[in-house]
């Protein structure tokens, strides 16, 4: 990230760095993100909302609890006057997740979040929203490839997808009405990695990934490292719009197994959910609804958007997972191996602000 | 005009050949087999070829597990499959080209004339009328052509394929892809390869052995304005025989509702053999007749095109291949000896 002093920031704030609100911080991307804006030297501030504790260390991000609906955050932006917004706290997956939970988490959430913003006075000059490659559906009518402003050829089935595509439509709004705001909205295609668990790596982790029998529909997979950096990238060069974001090239479901070390487990194509209930009951495997036409058509996104733009992946999608193989196989013979991190209040707070720690000194 | 025979008497083949699904150079499979299982750089698509003109942003926070990512260039790909992005793969295009060339030579007899008219490099749009129950025609064709030419013909089909298990992957495989519009300008302009649609679409395949040869209303014109869209020809090729491998004497509506069919034929050869009778063809005469590539002389990459040219532009295609096919009729002697 090389830029963005300029323009940053306006009005009063000309002479600080940026000042960016993270919502989700206690998420794996809010976690992630504030980690990642840390060490950029030009962001002077990042506060978090999270509605529990941050799991992973930060050292100077500020945490706020907040509930998921963010009821209290217009208050929170005049008086922090923060300029940026990354929004990571989506839920684009909706395992475990009860319906109305996270129609509250996506749909109001977002809704609160961009009146804050669009408020009148309001300091913030860009929203970021880390969406999903899940607007675009999954059917046998779908092109191979999705631009930014392909339609969906299918109608929504699914509530994830619904609540995304709501989500999507909220922000397209705050668009229009606030022209001065930089919005850039990140779709990202499903995620693997050393460490995020999705339904996607939760099943190759126990060994046994699903399949619809008679289907090996192509898939694209972006690193979660990837996701980090683009969504670092736009917030930093400020650039607006809709990306996708996800590794080059697709492959075949049977080689996501190859790679990944696990077993194809096969399902009747009729109602293949309904079949695998007990052993997602069970909590054998994880197969949300949105997975079920992913696994039977597949789908391609073009990212040809955000590499113009000058974004470089390290990943593609099959390196996407390699890299989750690679870190499981690390976890297979030295256990899970993440050292357990517990936010204390007091400590983070003494670090932060008490007069006795020395800052600016590497340790 | 110049006749290119594929009798099996003058034809000396040389062994087993595949093609590079990009590349369109005939390589043997042999040498294909020592190489490294997995192949990655032919799959990169064009315009994630940074050329790494882009400064590199710094590192993010990398948790503990490292990656062997190289900084610089292309990402590493350790693709296991050959399977491309439209799911073409060239392992199992070769299998069926082993398994279908006896088929071709010496049950169908393919003949060709002016296949000299397809190109060998750049994109192009064949189109073909289509026919019988379960079409011949289509196997025939892009089996011809990656013989002779050496290139990938990817089959532009019904989305309805996709959703049949198995036989939706298969067909995948060996090199059909979904007829979406966006899919079809992609592999003509971006990767000029040769892409084969039938513009009948089903209204041909369904009709009856009594309307044999009588093309049908040819789509909306979509393929032109693709064709026009992605800068390149359109080849019509007039197929002569695929209306007798398997003709339709009357279908049975109901019954294709039932079972969420296009259409339920019974044809001439269930009648005679049976059950076995869908999945055998007569072993007629096939002669394919690759017209003059139609060019337009319009500029490409437009949103839309004016509705009548287009279809101005595909009535006189389909008038050009209606009166070949008489001509070749015209030409037959025998439906099984040609």
């Amino acid at each position: 990230m090389t830029c963005c002093a300029s323009a940053a920031v306006s009005g009063s704030a000309d002479q600080m760095g940026r000042r960016v609100l993270i919502t989700g911080l206690d998420t794996f991307w809010g976690g992630r993100m504030a980690q990642a804006l840390e060490s950029e030297p030009d962001v002077e501030m990042i506060l978090g909302l999270g509605a529990n504790e941050p799991r992973v260390p930060l050292e100077r991000t500020e945490f706020v609890r907040s509930d998921q609906k963010y009821s209290i955050l217009s208050r929170i932006v005049r008086a922090t006057q923060v300029d940026t917004i990354v929004h990571t706290f989506l839920e684009t997956n909706s395992v475990n997740i009860p319906s109305r939970l996270l129609h509250e988490i996506n749909v109001i959430g977002t809704l609160n979040l961009l009146a804050a913003a669009g408020s009148a006075g309001s300091s913030v000059r860009q929203v970021v929203v880390k969406s999903s490659t899940h607007v675009y559906g999954s059917a046998e009518t779908d092109p191979a490839w999705f631009r930014e402003d392909t339609q969906r050829t299918s109608p929504v089935r699914t509530r994830l997808e619904r609540s995304l595509i709501e989500v999507e439509s909220l922000v397209r709004d705050f668009t229009e009405d606030n022209p001065h705001l930089v919005v850039s909205v990140l779709r990202f295609a499903n995620v693997l990695g050393t460490d995020i668990i999705t339904p996607v790596s939760f099943n190759l982790r126990r060994r046994l990934l699903p399949c619809i029998a008679g289907f090996d529909p192509l898939v694209q997979f972006v690193e979660e490292d990837d996701v980090v950096r683009a969504l670092e990238y736009v917030t930093g060069q400020q650039i607006p719009g809709v990306f996708n974001v996800a590794g080059a090239g697709k492959l075949p479901w049977s080689e996501v197994a190859s790679i990944g070390g696990a077993f194809l487990l096969p399902l009747p194509p009729f109602r293949p959910r309904a079949f695998v209930a007990p052993l997602r009951q069970a909590g054998a495997v994880q197969f949300p609804p949105e997975m079920e036409g992913l696994m039977r058509y597949g789908r391609g996104v073009d990212t040809s958007r955000l590499v113009g733009a000058g974004f470089q992946y390290r990943y593609t999608s099959a390196g996407a997972v390699e890299s989750f193989a690679r870190a499981n196989n690390l976890r297979r013979s030295t256990g899970s191996g993440e050292p357990e991190y517990r936010y204390e209040q007091d400590v983070e707070q003494f670090f932060r602000h008490s007069p006795a720690v020395v800052r600016g000194i590497d340790g | 005009m110049l006749r290119v025979s594929k009798e099996p008497s003058d034809t000396t083949r040389t062994g087993p050949r595949s093609l590079h699904p990009r590349g369109g150079e005939l390589i043997d499979a042999t040498a294909e087999r020592t190489s490294a299982p997995v192949v990655g750089d032919n799959r990169t698509e064009p315009e994630r070829d940074d050329g790494g003109s882009m400064p590199t942003p710094p590192p993010v926070s990398v948790l503990p597990v490292a990656s062997p990512q190289p900084m610089n260039g292309a990402p590493h790909d350790p693709r296991r499959s050959d399977v491309d992005e439209w799911g073409r793969s060239e392992n199992m295009r070769s299998i069926l080209r082993r398994v279908y060339d006896p088929v071709y030579r010496y049950w169908f007899r393919v003949e060709w004339e002016g296949l000299e008219k397809i190109p060998h490099h750049g994109g192009a749009l064949l189109i073909a009328n289509h026919a019988g129950a379960i079409p011949s025609d289509a196997p025939a064709i892009m089996h011809g052509i990656e013989e002779e030419l050496g290139r990938p013909v990817y089959g532009l089909a019904d989305y309805f394929f996709r959703t049949i298990p198995v036989v939706g992957t298969m067909w995948s495989r060996t090199g059909g892809v979904p007829a979406h519009p966006d899919n079809a300008y992609r592999l003509l302009h971006d990767q000029q390869q040769l892409a084969l649609v039938f513009p009948e679409g089903t209204k041909a395949t369904s009709k009856t052995y009594t309307d044999r040869y009588r093309l049908r209303r040819f789509g909306r014109g979509g393929f032109v304005e693709i064709a026009m869209r992605a800068g390149v020809p359109v080849i019509p090729i007039a197929v002569v025989g695929a209306e007798e491998s398997m003709p339709i004497l009357f279908r049975i509506g109901g019954l294709a509702k039932a079972l969420k069919l296009p259409y339920f034929p019974v044809t001439a050869n269930a009648l005679l053999m049976g059950p076995i009778g869908y999945v055998t063809y007569f072993p007629v005469k096939i002669k394919l007749r690759v017209l003059d590539p139609v060019t337009f002389d319009i500029e490409p990459g437009l949103e839309r095109y004016s509705r009548s040219r287009v279809m101005d532009e595909a009535e006189t295609i389909r008038a050009k291949m209606q009166d070949s096919l008489h001509d070749m009729l015209r030409e037959r002697r025998s439906i099984w000896f040609g």
